[in-house]
Order: structure tokens, then sequence, then C-alpha cells
């Protein structure tokens, strides 16, 4: 093929199943705008749970259609799709084990009293400056928003 | 495509265009500068990682004779040293674990090896990216200038332990290092840099650039070893980089990551150093397990009994390791529901392990078996790391761990597996591929000396240590004559027999270093396959030239244990001969 | 650069994947752990500390969403860059490869305008250990995009030549992975209030 490319699909497809197409990416570009205003949107609408679905429902949402149309990874080797979700899954099974540690603050027999006392402390004083600073969302729905 | 010799054999200043156009004198003088430290031929750089390992294990091997000789005789003047502070001891003890974990063993069996030997073993002429290999040895030496710049700055070196805990290595009015904490911090970072390039070298090598040929299932154990080795860190220091960049904003700016008053967790630390910790132990005794099994199939001279079985039990272990980190943190506070699973996780990581070794005695079995040096250090690798895997299922156990923890008994533990993998597995490696690496031989008469002068006083070291931690000997105490309960009878005996064992093998190196350097510029002429082994770098010249295989690349036809084949009257069947 | 002769082990394709793609793949791989270390440990400092909110809640949304849209703008950009390499157009792969890397600039210029307007306000580094996590979490990010434009901009400049297109590819799926991280950093450090 010469360097005057030939915008036409044919020649990229003939190696590669997902060749050509120039138009497919605008619209993925399009689709995953759209799925960003949502996600801005969203937490407009206050409600803390809808917040969390629209905020990390969609940027999951993004991030497969990033994998699965800019990076290909769908028609890639099966092994390296696995070897990226072991990678996360690998994540994972470090978040289970930390998280009974540092996320929360008691268990059997143990007691994190610093940490308790900060999240109250934090807490009582967030209360107190809530009601100088009216902001939207009430104080008391601070703790609700947190991502869960 | 392969059959051709590689374009570049011709030249070595292949790297810059004007190698050739200075005059006679400069010019043989920046070849040898491009030769040996510009090089990114991978036996160079694989020979870089082994001598700087071998210098920076004299470094660590100096400091534990220093603060040895300082619990065997409390307050002494140490030759060679002078009086041993309190100070001077955690930093003695801090380099002493750091360099030898992050910076002899895994220069030596990971990158060295992996560097000099994947690319020969799979019939290639080198790696798929040698300039990215030369900039991880560069990395890697700066790593090592960092570290070694934090002996001398104002402070001194970190004392706060090969682990680094915070608070004590979060803040300099507690740790008393302000320089040297964040710079012995940068070198592991940056060494871990570098191993991650070397890593991804590694991994796209193997996958992509086998012989001819050569299937998965017909690459030998160590490359396997090596490889899933390189996976395996890959996979588990990620959130300790991420903890080192946070752990250095805690020193040096005053974050509070892991401080409890603002917010932070110092067990969080305790969590992101283990969760690679624990799989890093793995990652050297991987290749170690490889060396072994390529020395005992050469010298008994017999197929690898359950080839694939060992392949899938290393992997098996590889996602095992990742269960098991917290049995370090029995005692830091976690919950006790926690310590039971991983207790559990911790015991059944055993069984991988162990059947690797039973697989290693059956290839054993029946064979005819040459006791030459490596051969020995190979057998004494097997025997000595299962002492040190026993132990292991003691301190598993969280009950029994509550009173092992932070004892000496750990500190026996840990040396019976590490010992034999930084050093028995490697002294196994580097004589059995001393006649591939310098087409010369070793002597073998000092090569035994040098092999029993070091495994006996090695167990004169380290049993004395069980028998302390278990009489409850604290670990990481300067000075035992402060505390009369750790002074009982004999206690101070034993402390004092352990420290005279390690002069003794610390003496023994000595007939190894001249017996090594000596044989590689004056030992008798060895041929291209002394040991009549069947792996590819044997079929390469000793030692092999630039592009390693001088007649074209081989193609490949069968595994590499193929000894004692009944159908041939030759007792070896090279991988790449074609029948 | 392209005068260093090539081994022929870099050249042989036993996976049927490039060498430097299959490469790619792999600092991926890493790179999810590195990533996953510092997000995870924010998470669990998030949920554990439910009063952070009121520190969240002073994070620009609107800077952050920008940001997402010229990161995924410049997503689209480099995936055009692939393309072009497939076609063999070399001139048009380098062309959308420096869009790539104005997206990147862009990006780190609304990140320094938002971090000096947030350092104004008294959000330091050091201030709370939310905004500890903020600056290293997206700092981590940025130096990613700091690398990436470097090594586009290399690439891009042997792609108009013709030289080495393959890598027009590679490079991207590293960019497209930074750009992923972003997606997930946007709700975790913007939304999430
Ligand atoms: C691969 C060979 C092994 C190596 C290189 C190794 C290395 C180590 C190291 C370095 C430590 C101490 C770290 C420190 O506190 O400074 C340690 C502790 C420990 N090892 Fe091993 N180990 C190995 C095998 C095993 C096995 C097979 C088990 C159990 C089945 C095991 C169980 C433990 C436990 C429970 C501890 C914690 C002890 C304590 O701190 O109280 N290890 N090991
Ligand atoms: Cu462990």
């Amino acid at each position: 093929m010469s360097d005057t490319s030939t915008p036409a699909p044919a020649p990229g497809a003939a190696h590669d199943a997902h060749g050509g197409h120039e138009t497919n990416y605008v619209k993925i570009w399009g689709i995953l705008l759209a799925l960003l205003v949502v996600s801005v949107v969203g937490p407009m609408l206050g409600h803390p749970v809808l917040t969390m679905v629209t905020a990390f429902g969609i940027a999951f949402v993004k991030a497969f259609l990033v994998i699965k149309y800019f990076m290909h990874l769908t028609v890639e080797k099966k092994y390296i799709g696995l070897l990226l979700l072991t990678m996360l899954a690998i994540m994972l099974v470090f978040v289970a084990g930390v998280a009974p540690d540092v996320m929360k603050h008691e268990g059997q027999r143990w007691t994190n009293t610093a940490a308790i006392e900060a999240v109250e402390k934090g807490l009582k004083a967030n209360e107190a400056a809530g009601h100088g600073e009216h902001h939207g969302e009430a104080p008391a729905e601070a703790p609700a928003a947190a991502p869960h | 495509m392969s059959s051709t010799a590689t374009p570049e054999a011709s030249g070595h200043s292949h790297d810059d265009g004007h190698g050739h156009d200075g005059h006679a004198h400069g010019h043989a003088e920046q070849n040898f500068f491009l030769k040996y430290f510009w090089s990114t031929d991978h036996k160079i750089i694989g020979f870089q990682y082994l001598f700087t390992g071998m210098f920076m294990a004299l470094i660590g091997g100096f400091a534990v004779y220093a603060f040895r000789m300082q619990i065997a005789f409390p307050g002494m003047s140490v030759p060679g040293y002078g009086r041993v502070t309190a100070t001077d001891y955690n930093a003695l003890v801090t380099t002493h674990g750091s360099v030898m974990i992050f910076w002899v063993a895994m220069p030596v069996l990971i990158a060295a090896l992996g560097n000099y030997l994947i690319p020969l073993m799979i019939g290639a002429d080198d790696m798929v990216f040698p300039r990215l290999n030369r900039l991880s040895y560069q990395l890697f030496l700066l790593s090592i200038v960092v570290l070694i710049a934090s002996f001398f700055v104002q402070g001194g070196a970190f004392g706060g332990a090969w682990t680094s805990y915070p608070p004590l290595s979060a803040k300099p009015e507690y740790n008393l290092t302000p320089l040297g904490a964040p710079m012995w911090l940068v070198a592991v970072a940056l060494e871990f840099a570098a191993f991650l390039l070397g890593g991804i070298n590694f991994v796209t090598t193997l996958m992509n650039s086998r012989a001819p040929g050569m299937k998965m299932f017909d690459v030998p154990i160590v490359i396997w070893m090596i490889v899933i080795a390189s996976i395996l860190f890959m996979a588990s220091v990620g959130p300790l980089v991420a903890g080192a960049i946070m752990l250095l904003f805690d020193q040096t700016v005053g974050t509070g990551f892991f401080d409890p008053k603002k917010g932070g967790d110092p067990v969080l630390w305790q969590h992101l150093f283990w969760f690679f910790g624990h799989p890093e132990v793995y990652v050297v005794l991987l290749p170690a397990m490889g060396i072994v099994a390529e020395v005992i199939t050469t010298f008994s001279r017999k197929k690898l009994f359950a080839y694939k079985t060992v392949i899938y039990t290393a992997v098996g272990t590889g996602a095992l390791s990742f269960f098991v980190w917290a049995h370090h943190q029995f005692i830091a506070g976690i919950d006790p529901r926690m310590a039971n699973i991983f207790s559990v996780t911790t015991l059944l990581i055993s069984i991988p392990v162990a059947e690797m070794v039973f697989v290693y005695i059956a290839t054993l079995f029946g064979g005819s078996i040459r006791l030459t040096t490596p051969m020995l250090w190979a057998l004494a690798f097997i025997g000595e790391f299962l002492l040190g895997g026993v132990t292991g299922i003691f301190l598993g156990s969280s009950g029994a761990d509550i009173y092992f923890h932070d004892t000496y008994f750990v500190i026996a533990h840990f040396h019976y597996t590490f010992f034999p993998i930084a050093f028995i597995a490697v002294f196994a490696a580097v004589t059995y591929w001393f006649p591939k690496m310098f087409g010369k031989y070793m002597n073998e008469a000092w090569g035994k000396v040098h092999f029993w002068g070091t495994i006996i006083p090695f167990n004169f070291i380290f049993i004395p240590l069980f028998l302390l931690g278990a009489r409850g000997d604290h670990r990481r105490i300067y000075d035992y004559t402060h505390f009369p309960d750790l002074m009982k009878p004999g206690m101070q005996d034993l402390r004092v027999l352990a420290t005279l064992s390690l002069v003794v093998l610390l003496a023994f190196q000595v007939v190894f270093l001249v017996n090594y350097f000596y044989s590689a510029f004056k030992g008798p002429k060895a041929e291209a396959n002394p040991w009549k082994a069947n792996t590819l770098e044997w079929q390469a010249p000793s030692p092999p030239p630039h592009g390693n295989f001088p007649e074209g690349l081989p193609t490949v036809y069968r595994g590499p244990y193929e000894y004692s084949h009944p159908d041939r009257q030759d007792d070896h069947w090279p991988q790449n001969s074609p029948s | 650069m392209s005068s260093f002769p090539r081994p022929i082990a870099t050249t042989r394709s036993a996976t049927g994947i490039s060498t430097g793609k299959l490469a790619v793949w792999w600092l991926i791989a890493s790179e999810i752990v590195i990533f996953g270390g510092v997000l995870g440990s924010y998470v669990m400092h998030r949920i554990g500390h439910p009063e952070w909110a009121s520190q969240a809640e002073h994070t620009n949304t609107w800077a952050g969403a920008l940001n997402t849209f010229i990161l995924l703008t410049s997503s689209l950009m480099a995936v055009l860059a692939h393309q072009a390499a497939e076609h063999k157009d070399g001139k048009k792969a380098a062309k959308f490869l420096y869009l790539t890397i104005l997206g990147g600039l862009m990006f780190l210029t609304v990140k320094s305008i938002e971090w000096t307007n947030e350092i104004h306000h008294g959000f330091t580094l050091t201030s709370h250990t939310f905004w500890s996590f903020y600056y290293t979490a997206a700092g981590i990010h940025g130096v990613h995009v700091i690398v990436g434009l470097i090594i586009m901009a290399i690439i891009a400049s042997d792609a108009k030549k013709g030289i080495d297109l393959q890598r027009v590819e590679a490079v991207g799926l590293y960019w497209h992975f930074v750009d992923i991280v972003w997606i997930f950093l946007f709700p975790l450090l913007y939304i999430a209030k």
C-alpha cells in the first residue's frame, strides 16, 4: 500500500479483524462523552446511592468500552485478558486481606482507638462547620456518601 | 529466518557509529568501555549483575561480621571495624538484610542467571530488548550508588530494619536518620524499577523468541522458574511501589499515610510490605529450584521425574503465595479470625514446596550419580532447605508463632531457606555454568574444600540460633548483657559459637574467590559441553560469542532432559540434534 | 535510535503477538498492581473514615470532568493513529500522535491550574490525609502521562519517517491504560463526596 492511504477499511481489515471503521471510533468516543455527562449529572440528583451507581457503574462501562474498542482486547489472545484479570483479582485479594484491619476499626479482641476517635472528632467538626456553611449536601449525609 | 547468523555478529561496538572513528589508542579504550560497560549483549549484562551481586555480598558479609561480633563479644573493638555503637548496630543489621535480599539474591538469581541463560537456553541470539536490558542494569547500579551514598550522609545509614516499619521508619525524630531513611527507600524503589524492566524483558523473550520447534514444554526448568519468578515479582511488588512513594512522603514532607494521628494506619505498611515480601521469598526460591533441577538431571544422567508437575507446582506455589502474607503479622494486632485463615494457607503452601523436593529425590533415585562440586551444592540445597521449610510450619501456626515471633527461631528459619537459595544454589549454578561462562574448568578439589568449609559452619551458625530462639532469645538486641533473662547459662555460649562459625564460613569464601578468579584466567580449557548436557547453551561454543550460536541459531527437536534414553547408545541427547 | 541493529530474537514471534505489544501488555499488568495498591489503600481509608467527606467536597468536579473529556479525546486520537499506522500511513499516524500529545499537554495544564488553585486554598499534600491521597494518586498518574508524552514524541518522530510503525499501536495501548486509570480516579477523587 502506498503512502496515500485509502480511507477505505479494506487493507487493514485483512490482517486485523477490527481494522477500518473510522466512524466506529468516533461513535465510541461519542458514547464515552455521553457517559461522562451522566456521571457528572448523577450527583446533582442528590441521591447518594444513585451517585455511587452513576459514578462507579459508569466508570466500569467506560473502561470496558476503551478496553474493547480502543485497546482491542477482545480480539487479542485470550491469555492477555486473563492476565489482566488475574492482576485485578490479586488486588482484590490484597484488599480483602487488608480491609478487616485498615478499613474496620475494631474486631475480635482489638480496637483501633486512634481511628475511632479520629472519625468521631471529624464528624463532629463537620457537623459544626456544616451549620455555618449551608451546603446542598447536608453534613448528616456525609457518612452515607462515602463510597460503599 | 533463524538459520542465518546474526547481522551484528561481526562487530561489538554496534551501539554507536562513532566507535570506529577514534584514533587507534582511544579506539581500543573505548571498545573496552563499550564492550564491558555499555554493552547490550545479554551475557555481558549477566556478568555485570553477577559481579555486582558478588561485590554486594561482600558488603552484606562484612556487615554481618561486624554486628555478630558485637553480639558475641559486647563492647569489643571489632577487628577491621572498631567499636560497634548501638546506632551502628541497627544500621549494620538493616544493611545486611536489605543488601542480601535486594542486592544479592535478586540480582544474582534472577537478573544474572536470567540474562545469561534465557537467550542461550531457548536458542536465541539475545534478549528481545537489549537496550532496555542495559537500562535495567544501569538503574540497578544507580540504586547501589544511592544505597552506598546513604552510608556516608549525616546521621548515617538507615537502621529501621529491612522491613522498614513505620513509625520508626517514617519519622526522623524516631529513626535519627533524616537522610539515610529516604535514601534507603529510594534505592529500594530504583531496584524494583530495574527488575520490573528486566522482568518484562524476560517474559517477552521466553514467550516470543524460542528457537523454532521449541514448545513451552521443551523449555528447561530453570528458565521456567526464572520467568515465573519474574511474573510473581511483577504481580506482587506493585502495592509496595505505591507504599514506598507514600512512605517517602511521610518521611520527607510529613504526610500521614501511616500515622494514626492523621487518620493513617501503620499496619497498612506492614500489609503493603508483606504482600510483596512473602511472594518475594518464592521469587528467589523458584530460580534456585530451577538450578537444582538442571544440575541433578545432568549429574544423575536421568530424565527429570515429572517435568510438567514441577512447572504446575511452581505456578501453584506462586499463586498460593499471594494468600499467606499476614503470617508475618500474627502479633501485629490483626484480627485472630484473619490469623486463622492465614495460618491455614501458610500450612497449605508447604505442600507444593515439599512436592518439588520429592520430585527431585525421585529424579535422583536410581541415577548414576556423579558427586561433582555443583552436584554437591545441589544436593546440599535440597537437604538444608528442607530444614528451613519444616520450621516454617512451626511459625505458620499462629498459636506457636505468638511465642516464636521476633525470636532467633525466625532468624534461623529464614536463613535455612535464604542461605540455601542465595548461596548454596548460587554456588551450584556458578560452578555448573562456569565452563560455559569462561571456557575453563574450576578446580574440583578446592571446590570441595570450599563446599565443606561453607556447609559445616553454616549449620553451626544456625542450629544454635534455633536453640536460642526456642529459649526466647529476642532478635534485634544490641547488647544482651542488659537483659538478665536472655543471659541464662549457656545462651551466650551459643551466641559465641554462632559468631565464630560465621567467621569460619566467611574465611572459606576466600577459597571460592581465589578459585573462581584464578580459574577464569588460568584454569584448564573446557570443551563446549563438558558435562554432556542436553540443553542448548551447551551446544554453543564456550564461552559463547556475541550472537551465541555462530553456526546459526538452533532448531529444537525434543525436551531438555532426555538422558540415558533406552534407544540410544549415547547417554545424552541434545535438544537440537535432529536424530 | 533506529540504527540499532535488532537481534533476531526481537523479530521472532512465537505467540503471534508482536514483541513490543506483548511487552506493553506485561507493562500494563505490572501497572495495574501499582495503581491497585494506592487506590486500594485510598478506598479502604475513605470507607473507614466517613469524616473525610468534608475534605473531598472541595475537589473541583468540573476540572476533573474537563480532564476526563480531554483524556478520552486523546485516546480517540491514539486509536486513530494506530489505524493510520495499520494502513502504513506514517505521516497520518504521526499527526494523530501529535494530537494525542496535545491532549496530554492540555491535561497537564488543567491539572496544574487546578492544583495551584487548591494549594492556594490551603489544601496541600500535608493538610489532611485525604489530600495526601489525592495528590499522590493523581501525581503517580500524572507521572505516567508525562512518560507517555515523551515516548509518544519519540515514536511520532520515527513514524513520520515511516520507521517502526508497529510501535504506534504499542504506545497507544499504554495511553489507553493511562486513560482508564483516570476514568477510575475521576469518580474516586471527584464524584464520591
Ligand atoms: C521459600 C523459602 C522461604 C523463605 C526464603 C522464607 C523467608 C522468611 C523470612 C525472610 C522471614 C522473616 C522475615 C522477618 O521477620 O524479618 C520468614 C518468616 C516466616 N516464615 Fe518463612 N520463608 C520461607 C519458607 C517458609 C515456609 C515454607 C513457611 C511455612 C510453611 C514459612 C513460614 C514463615 C512464617 C510463619 C514466618 C513468620 C515468623 C514470624 O515473624 O514470627 N516460611 N520467612
Ligand atoms: Cu512469609
